[in-house]
């Protein structure tokens, strides 16, 4: 018989190499990023439009760009999301076509972006004629990430405990009042974390953005939801494939003002979704 | 005229058949309790008067309920209006996770029009005072009311029903996460409360309903085996059955 020790020894070793090969590349990126990219940013670097094709100058349409569409994505995905969630998690009956249904939105959250991004140019930019534009991107985006607010929003109604609802209604609330007073308040906290972890992933797509709103450059910002704009994504693949010649910290300063800005949103989510434990008791 | 009749009543689960025929008339300003061993139907029969069983899916019933006269199994019968007018207190102390006052005016806020503060206050004072906590609580009213004890919470709770200006108030199993001496204050609040409140309580625990109760039904297999004076009940009963189960052979 091998000896216990020995092979718990073996295990250890390949469980904490495995979450080595994880962390080191992870932080290794975030190093360099950060290395190279802070000294590119400054003022000017974050206010000032692209100049010299794109070679000097400052990114601040792409910063503005990705604003407007996270923004127009939230307008768009969370009420419809959320509105989902409570139908799936209170109302609906469990039946064939519900779990139809829940896997279809599962499976929704699998599909690679380039595809939502083909499905978008084809429904927003063609068929209901938006064009290339805020709208069409921010529905597109919106799209992407209704699978994971539905989910999110989903745990954290149904993790209300069910004596809440069962008092509620045994003081002659109806269903929607219970839902509005005492459900929905207290699984605020996951729906935001959930929607802000969904929000992170729209800022930071290339592909899905890539057919239905960005822009290669343009000198002026966007007006309207029917105009085009520039995105830090699609615009960081441009000044790093696209043209030539572009200084590095450049290019590594974009990336890093992306980086900066998914990392705040997820950060956000990680201090709710904290203040939320330590406030919670049941 | 008892203020709640139960003619028939028969319920099913599914197939399963957990009420089976109960007539019984519960007497207003009473204290009446439903013993029974575990899964004998007592919570059952206690949820049909407020119509909680409506919560599960599969549940029928068939027969008449009457609740001042008013038979409150048809289907068309609003349950916000029964909901307000029967209460229920649960097994276990269930506050929301909000504070003091506003688990208080919960009811009122789901039910009133536009309230002002100081009606809002007065229905507050009125409900802890009913279930003697407005002295301990009346500086902390802003506090989370789940950082009350068992016992706070569970008068709390009383206290939350109260302001809904309810006739019956279901107990289940009220005290069974209380201390003794907690629940010895919870029945004396209990005697206190029968006089504005027809009460039903349904207990695990004999002495409670033996100590607290006025009537007693006993419960077994569904059937309501034995129902009347809780005295006759505990020291002459009619039915074997019964007889078995309150000295112990059972249970």
């Amino acid at each position: 018989m091998k000896n216990p020790h020995i092979t718990q020894n073996i295990a250890f070793f390949f469980l904490f190499l495995a979450t080595l090969l994880i962390v080191v590349p992870v932080g290794f990126i975030v190093f360099v990023i950060i290395q190279k990219g802070l000294p590119a940013i400054d003022w000017q670097f974050l206010s000032d439009i692209p100049r010299h094709g794109m070679r000097a100058g400052g990114i601040f349409p792409a910063i503005v760009g990705t604003v407007y569409l996270v923004t127009g994505t939230i307008i768009f995905a969370l009420p419809i999301g959320l509105l989902a969630a409570i139908y799936l998690s209170e109302y609906s009956k469990e039946n064939l076509l519900m779990r139809l249904i829940k896997l279809a939105i599962v499976n929704l959250a699998g599909v690679p972006s380039v595809v939502y991004g083909l499905f978008g140019l084809a429904l927003f930019v063609i068929f209901f004629k938006f064009g290339a534009s805020i709208l069409s991107g921010s529905l597109t985006l919106g799209i992407m990430i209704l699978p994971i607010i539905i989910t999110t929003s989903r745990e954290a109604l149904e993790s209300v405990p069910y004596s809440f609802r069962e008092v509620s209604l045994s003081l002659g609330a109806s269903k929607w009042q219970t839902i509005r007073n005492i459900v929905l308040p207290n699984a605020v906290p996951g729906i935001l974390t959930g929607t802000i972890l969904g929000l992170g992933r729209a800022a930071g797509e290339t592909a899905p953005i890539l057919f239905t709103v960005a822009a290669f450059y343009l000198p002026q910002l966007p007006s309207s939801i029917f105009d085009q704009a520039m995105a830090l994504p699609y615009h960081l693949y441009v000044i790093s494939t696209q043209v030539p010649n572009v200084d590095e910290k450049i290019r590594y300063g974009t990336a890093f003002v992306l980086l900066a800005l998914v990392l705040i949103m997820n950060l956000v989510a990680i201090i709710i979704r904290y203040k939320f434990r330590k406030r919670k008791k049941w | 005229m008892a203020k709640i009749t139960t003619k028939n009543l028969n319920l099913w689960y599914g197939t399963f058949h957990a009420l089976k025929n109960i007539n019984s008339g519960i007497e207003a300003n009473r204290i009446t309790a439903i013993i029974g061993p575990s899964g004998c139907g007592k919570s059952t029969l206690l949820r049909v008067f407020n119509r909680m069983n409506d919560l599960i899916d599969g549940v029928r019933t068939n027969g008449e309920v009457l609740i001042d006269g008013m038979n409150i199994l048809n289907g068309s019968k609003d349950l916000v209006t029964l909901r307000k007018k029967v209460g229920m207190v649960f097994q276990r102390p269930n506050p929301f996770p909000l504070s003091i006052y506003e688990n208080i005016v919960f009811g009122e806020k789901i039910h009133g029009e536009r309230i002002r503060r100081d009606k809002l206050d007065e229905i507050v004072k009125e409900s802890l005072e009913s279930v003697l906590l407005w002295d301990e609580l009346k500086d902390k009213l802003d506090k989370p009311a789940l950082s009350l004890s068992l016992e706070q919470k569970q008068r709390l709770c009383i206290a939350r029903l109260i302001a809904v200006k309810p006739d019956i108030l279901l107990m289940d199993e009220p005290c069974s996460t209380l201390d003794p001496q907690a629940t010895a204050r919870i029945e004396e609040l209990m005697r206190e409360l029968k006089d504005n409140y027809t009460i039903i309580i349904v207990t695990h625990n004999m002495q409670q309903a033996a100590r607290v109760s006025d009537n007693t039904g006993f419960m077994l297999l569904g059937e309501l085996v034995e129902f009347g004076k809780t005295e006759n009940i505990f020291t002459a009963p009619s039915d074997k059955r019964t007889e078995d189960y309150i000295t112990g052979r059972y249970g």
